[in-house]
């Protein structure tokens, strides 16, 4: 796998275009970038973000005009700052992408909403804050997109409890076939855990 | 019904025999469907497989005309309350049939949204097992209710075997 990344990747002292054009405007900024298969990444800070996707929407040799993805990882026991918020964009005009992404501790997870830059965002972003508890900064309408208003937590980081339910009807007792799964599971947390 | 023929002008049966005899060929269903499921609900519908041979032919949009309820698919927490109000809205008599793997036990997805198995929210009475089940299978479910009725009281409530969750699970043959 590793080998196989060596290969698809550009070597280090080739800086490709978008990177670069970043970089111009804004030094310092790119904390990390990578290649793959022609399509850049680059890793910015959140302070400032704002300024940096306004100049990828409205710069002459940029112009992306589409918002293709936005969503976010976990890194939870995995890196030091927990959360990324990872954007995909894609220029029509120029046909060329770009993925930014974006550190977000847990501590305080809350980055600028891009509603103003993207319109298309605004599903996108009520999801990632349904999902994984990020806070859109001037979000207009920051609630749950998909799961109910009575749900607690979000489900997608990697602390909620994997097999925790909150059913919004009271459920029939199964216990028997409860039991069955469980022995059948061979799971001993399972036996612990009250049934659903 | 095991009917004692006269002169060809009367018949004798028991009054429960032949209720039960009326609504197992006379099901009217009221698909509640939320995933893949339901195109194999579809084509066990259509005339391929011609699930009216069973007299279970015209799925009714409102739970006051149906008998059956079809659970097709993951049901999940969110829409619980709505399965729950659909199935509370129809009238008795009426049956269920758990569709699938995902309304039997909730399938492959064992996770913070979906309902581990609709027999948490209301009694079923016909499982069939699938993801999704063959056609064949199905019909075969059908068979399995229209059993289960004729050895119901005409209420569906009272009789030798009363009202009560029975697993019936049909498998597709060979």
């Amino acid at each position: 796998m590793e080998t196989k990344q060596a290969e698809n990747t550009t070597q280090p002292q080739e800086i490709p275009k978008l990177t670069a054009l970043v970089l111009e405007k804004f030094p310092g900024r790119v904390t990390a970038r990578h290649t793959c298969l022609g399509d850049e990444t680059i890793t910015i800070p959140r302070e400032g973000m704002l300024e940096v996707f306004a100049f990828l929407r409205d710069d002459k040799h940029c112009r992306f005009n589409l918002m293709v993805d936005l969503t976010a990882v976990d890194y939870l026991g995995l890196r030091e700052t927990r959360f990324e918020l990872v954007v995909h964009l894609k220029s029509l005009a120029l046909g060329h992408r770009l993925r930014v992404k974006i550190p977000v501790p847990a501590e305080d997870p809350s980055v600028d909403s891009l509603i103003n830059l993207w319109g298309a965002v605004d599903w996108y972003e009520r999801e990632c804050f349904d999902m994984y508890g990020l806070i859109f900064k001037n979000h207009p309408n920051l609630k749950r997109l998909i799961l109910y208003d009575s749900f607690v937590g979000h489900p997608l980081r990697k602390d909620y409890p994997i097999h925790l339910q909150q059913p919004r009807v009271t459920l029939r007792p199964v216990r028997e076939r409860y039991d069955y799964m469980c022995r059948v599971m061979k799971d001993p947390s399972e036996t612990e855990q009250p049934p659903l | 019904m095991k009917p004692i023929m006269g002169q060809g002008e009367f018949v004798t049966t028991r009054l429960d025999s032949l209720i039960n005899w009326s609504r197992k060929y006379s099901l009217f269903q009221y698909p509640f469907v939320t995933a893949c499921c339901g195109m194999e609900y579809m084509a066990s519908n259509a005339s391929h497989y011609d699930q009216s041979r069973f007299g279970a032919e015209i799925p009714r949009f409102s739970p006051r005309q149906a008998d059956v309820l079809w659970v097709v698919g993951t049901i999940n927490h969110k829409i619980a309350p709505v399965l729950l109000r659909v199935y509370e809205q129809m009238a008795h008599p009426k049956w269920v049939i758990s569709f699938g793997a995902c309304a039997s036990s909730g399938g492959f997805y064992q996770n913070y949204s979906v309902v581990q198995g609709i027999d948490r929210l209301i009694p079923v009475d016909v499982y069939i097992a699938g993801c999704p089940p063959r056609p064949e299978a199905v019909l075969d479910g059908i068979v399995a209710l229209q059993n289960l009725i004729a050895e119901r009281g005409p209420t569906g409530t009272s009789g030798k075997n009363p009202r009560q969750t029975k697993e019936v699970l049909t498998l597709s043959r060979q």
